[in-house]
């Protein structure tokens, strides 16, 4: 700043290009004006479109060709297809059982994320400021794990022959877990997954939450309560309207991310996943690197971007809405 | 509550209240921590210790051995190039980048702002496994598969959206009189951003790049997919090898997994705040 409002001797004189842009046609100078936004967002759009933009437009193309191994390595353009591919998968039960693992495993991983961390996030007002503190410190920590970090602790933590939590169990009256492997009935190994999911997700979303909770007025709580409010009743008319906003975000960016869960499977399953363990992105990326159908592969993922624009919209939707887009 | 209409709760109960919510906290603290502790204690015990029956929750004998292991595998220094030369070459060509195209977003109005925006928001959705399989065919179309050049690329299109967003909001924090009063002053519009807004702007610049260090560390997928070689992998590829067909060297993995989010963590810690409060922009206000 200091700079700015004393500038030394040489650059009080006037720099030599400006007389020359006053004295320059008016409609020139408004040009140059107008087109430098234009200039400044060059590169941005540019790399969007050549590494996103021409990327999408290609998985949509492919989805309509029968790109084997043949063309990859040949370079040969591959085959159309029409909607041959769409047709096998959507008329193939395994991929709707996919589907519906899928969106179940997001609502199950949203659901629990957001409750806990709505929960911490009530808690953490609450708490003496020391303890509030720690777990700040502990939030942070957690959200900082690398996601295959995470996954590899959590596979070790449920371990069957050494696996902290078979031990622990195993301490229950009547419950014998030595040995239990955790990967063998999918039921129990997508618990495990959504276990490593939820750690992961609830540092963001508390600390958000929690946040956005420190925006309620106390003096409106405390004048609800004066009233006779019952807790309950003080969450739903007055904490809730103020973290709404936040709290619709922060499920559809969950959700969002939930759906394109992949590195934990991938992980946990030591890259081979079984058929059991396919989600959409798994799936996806499986039937294209794995069985080189690659067109297939594309298919899956178009359906899977369809779907997941669901949630971008809602997203993007509520960012608009809070004037943020403005 | 009707008892006290005017104080509140009792003093003695608000203090067992407060009491209990301390201990739930703890509890919950301890739980959520639990798993990075017992990464650390697994990554410094000896084997035998690993594999004890019960296991111990306390420290015994602390061993380095498993660090030294994972540290001796053949590719973990050039993994370890890998992962900083992707990671940093992501920051800088996205801050330069993205500085240009936020400030525009900040500072003009233009035909098809409200446009970019939009893009920009919707982009952050694009579930990247989805994007494999064209990403892979353009790069090797261009020659660049199982080059980190190529990653780089790839990686700078899914941190791009989010370092604008982040700094758009960090520009518009700088008083735009600042900038006019320089130029007034005497200064080029380069001259007026060069003095008056980057410096302002650092702490947002140091907040998005190790954000996007964090995010380029991470990943995992495209990494895997376009970068065939094994010296050529990063980190996050790198930590798989602990497991074989023979089993898991769980603390050779947990050493591994200690050494990939160490750096990363630190950096996090510093700027977690900013990310936050970017992720869910104007949804809280201050």
């Amino acid at each position: 700043m200091g700079t700015v409002e004393l500038p030394g001797p040489p650059r009080a004189a006037p720099p030599p290009h400006r007389p020359r842009t006053a004295r320059a046609p008016r409609p020139r100078r408004t040009l140059r004006r107008r087109l430098l936004p234009y200039l400044l967002i060059a590169p941005t759009v540019l790399a969007l479109a050549a590494v996103l933009g021409y990327p999408l437009v290609d998985l949509v193309v492919l989805s309509f060709q029968d790109m084997t191994r043949r063309e990859l390595f040949s370079g040969a353009p591959p085959p159309y297809a029409g909607l041959a591919n769409y047709r096998s998968i959507l008329t193939d039960g395994f991929f709707w059982t996919v589907v519906g693992r899928t969106a179940l495993f997001t609502v199950a991983c949203v659901a629990a994320t957001m409750v806990l961390s709505l929960l911490v996030a009530l808690l953490m007002r609450r708490v003496a400021p020391w303890v509030r503190t720690v777990m700040t410190g502990v939030l942070v920590a957690v959200w900082a794990m690398p996601v295959m970090v995470a996954a590899s602790i959590f596979r070790w933590l449920s371990d069957a022959d050494y696996g902290v939590v078979n031990w622990l169990l195993g301490l229950l009256p009547g419950l014998d877990f030595s040995k239990h492997n955790w990967f063998e009935d999918p039921w129990q190994g997508f618990a495990v997954i959504t276990g490593v999911v939820v750690w992961g997700a609830v540092p963001f979303a508390a600390l958000t939450l929690q946040a956005a909770l420190s925006q309620v007025p106390a003096e409106l709580a405390e004048a609800a309560l004066v009233d006779g409010a019952r807790p309950g009743q003080l969450f739903r008319y007055v904490t809730w309207p103020v973290i709404k906003p936040s709290a619709v975000l922060v499920t559809s960016l969950s959700a969002i991310w939930d759906f394109g869960v992949f590195n934990q499977i991938w992980l946990m399953r030591g890259g081979q996943p079984e058929k059991e363990y396919y989600l959409l992105g798994v799936y996806s990326f499986i039937e294209s690197f794995a069985v080189n159908r690659y067109s297939v592969g594309a298919a899956i993922a178009v359906v899977t971007v369809l779907m997941l624009l669901v949630g971008a919209v809602v997203y993007v939707r509520q960012l608009v809405h809070l004037g943020a887009a403005e | 509550m009707t008892t006290a209409p005017a104080t509140g709760p009792a003093p003695g109960r608000r203090r067992r209240r407060r009491a209990t919510a301390n201990a739930v906290g703890l509890v919950f603290s301890a739980l959520m921590a639990f798993p990075l502790y017992w990464m650390l204690l697994t990554a410094f015990r000896p084997a035998t210790e690993i594999h004890a029956d019960p296991p111990h929750f306390w420290p015994d004998h602390l061993t380095l051995e498993h660090f030294r292991r994972a540290v001796d595998t053949p590719t973990f220094w050039a993994n370890v190039r890998s992962s900083v030369l992707i990671g940093v070459g992501t920051v800088l060509v996205s801050l330069l980048i993205g500085t240009l195209a936020a400030f525009a977003l900040a500072r003009f109005s233009f035909a098809g702002r409200k446009a970019l925006v939009l893009v920009i928001l919707g982009v952050q959705m694009v579930p990247l496994a989805g994007l494999i399989i064209p990403l892979y065919l353009l790069l090797s179309d261009a020659g660049l598969t199982d080059s980190l050049v190529g990653v780089i690329l790839t990686y700078l299109v899914f941190m791009l959206p989010f370092t604008v967003w982040l700094l758009r909001g960090f520009i518009a924090g700088v008083p735009v009189e600042l900038e006019e009063a320089a130029m007034t002053d005497g200064c080029t519009r380069l001259g007026a951003f060069r003095r008056v807004v980057l410096p302002l702007l650092a702490p947002g610049l140091v907040a998005t790049s190790i954000y996007a260090l964090v995010q380029a560390w991470n990943e995992y997928v495209l990494a895997y997919v376009l970068l065939s070689s094994n010296d050529k992998q990063t980190l996050s590829i790198w930590l798989l090898s602990f497991q074989t067909s023979f089993g898991t060297d769980y603390g050779g993995l947990m050493a591994g997994a200690t050494l990939t989010a160490l750096p990363v963590a630190v950096f996090f810690a510093f700027v977690q705040r900013r990310i936050g409060a970017g992720l869910t922009a104007g949804a809280v206000k201050g």
